[in-house]
C-alpha cells in the first residue's frame, strides 16, 4: 500500500465539535459511567429488600449530601442515556436522519435531558 | 468484506440487534421502576418487599439485568476497541467488564430471590 503524504490534524484541542457530536459522546461517557452504576444500584436493592433494619438504613443513609449526590449523578447518566438512547431508536428507524434533523435532534435530546435532570435533582432532595 | 471482527453475536448486524432489544427493554424497565417510586410516594419496607416478591417483577428484574450484561457488553467492546489499541490492555480491560456483568447477574439472582 502506498502512504499517502496528506496532513493530518489529531489535535483534539482544534476540532471543531459540532452539537451533535458532544450529545454522542455524552451518550458513551454515560454509558461507561452506568456500568458501574448499576453496581450502585444493586446494592442498593440488596440493602433495601434484605431486612427492615437494612431498609431503615438505606434509607436514612440516603439523607446523607453524598449519597444523594451520588444517587443523583447515577440518575443524570441515567435519564440523558435513556432519552439520548431513544433519540437513537428513533434514528434507526429513519427518523430525522438529515443534518437538520441531526442537529434538531441533538437540541431536543440537550433540553429534555437537563430538564429531567434538573427535576431529578429536585425529586431527590 | 469487512473483517468479521465481532463480540457478542456471529456479526456486527447481530449485535446491533441485540443492542437495540436490549435498549428497549432497559428503557421500558427504568420508566417502571421511577414510575412506581413516584406513583407510590413514600415507600414503606412492607410494600417494597411485596413488590419484589410478585414473580413477574423478579422475573422482569432478572430480564433486565440479562438486558444490561448484554448491552454494556456490546456497548464497552465498541468502545474499548475505538479507544483502546494495545491488545493485552484491551483484553483485560474487556475481561475486567466481562467478569464485572457477570457479578451483576449472578449477585441479580441472590438478592432478587432472597438465596
Ligand atoms: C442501565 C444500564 C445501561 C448501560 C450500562 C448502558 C451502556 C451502554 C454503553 C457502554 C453503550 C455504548 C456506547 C457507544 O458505543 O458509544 C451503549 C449504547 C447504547 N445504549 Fe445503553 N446502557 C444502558 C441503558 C440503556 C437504556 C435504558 C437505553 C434506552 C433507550 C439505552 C440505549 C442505547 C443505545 C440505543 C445504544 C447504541 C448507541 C450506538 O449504537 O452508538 N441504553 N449503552
Amino acid at each position: 500500500m502506498k502512504r499517502d503524504n496528506r496532513p493530518v490534524n489529531l489535535d483534539l484541542t482544534q476540532f471543531s465539535f459540532p452539537l451533535p457530536a458532544i450529545t454522542s459522546i455524552l451518550h458513551r461517557i454515560t454509558g461507561v459511567i452506568l456500568l458501574f452504576g448499576v453496581g450502585f444500584l444493586l446494592w442498593g436493592l440488596d440493602q433495601s429488600l434484605e431486612s427492615q433494619q437494612s431498609f431503615d438504613a438505606l434509607i436514612s443513609l440516603l439523607d446523607g449530601f453524598l449519597a444523594k449526590l451520588i444517587v443523583w449523578g447515577i440518575l443524570a447518566a441515567l435519564l440523558y442515556h435513556l432519552v439520548a438512547g431513544f433519540k437513537h431508536l428513533f434514528m434507526d428507524l429513519g427518523i430525522g436522519e438529515t443534518l437538520e434533523g441531526g442537529q434538531t435532534g441533538a437540541k431536543v435530546v440537550l433540553v429534555v435531558a437537563v430538564v429531567l435532570i434538573l427535576a431529578a435533582g429536585v425529586w431527590v432532595w | 468484506m469487512v473483517n468479521p471482527a465481532t463480540n457478542y453475536g456471529k456479526n456486527g448486524v447481530q449485535d446491533w440487534i441485540v443492542q437495540r432489544l436490549t435498549a428497549v427493554i432497559l428503557a421500558i424497565y427504568t420508566l417502571f421502576i421511577i414510575g412506581t417510586l413516584i406513583l407510590s410516594g413514600d415507600v414503606t419496607y412492607a410494600g417494597w418487599k411485596a413488590l419484589f416478591s410478585l414473580t413477574w417483577v423478579r422475573v422482569f428484574s432478572l430480564m433486565a439485568l440479562l438486558s444490561v450484561l448484554a448491552h454494556a457488553w456490546v456497548g464497552l467492546w465498541t468502545v474499548s476497541t475505538d479507544y483502546i489499541k494495545p491488545p493485552m490492555v484491551r483484553f483485560l480491560f474487556q475481561l475486567f467488564c466481562g467478569v464485572l456483568l457477570f457479578v451483576y447477574v449472578v449477585w441479580g439472582v441472590e438478592v432478587l430471590w432472597g438465596l
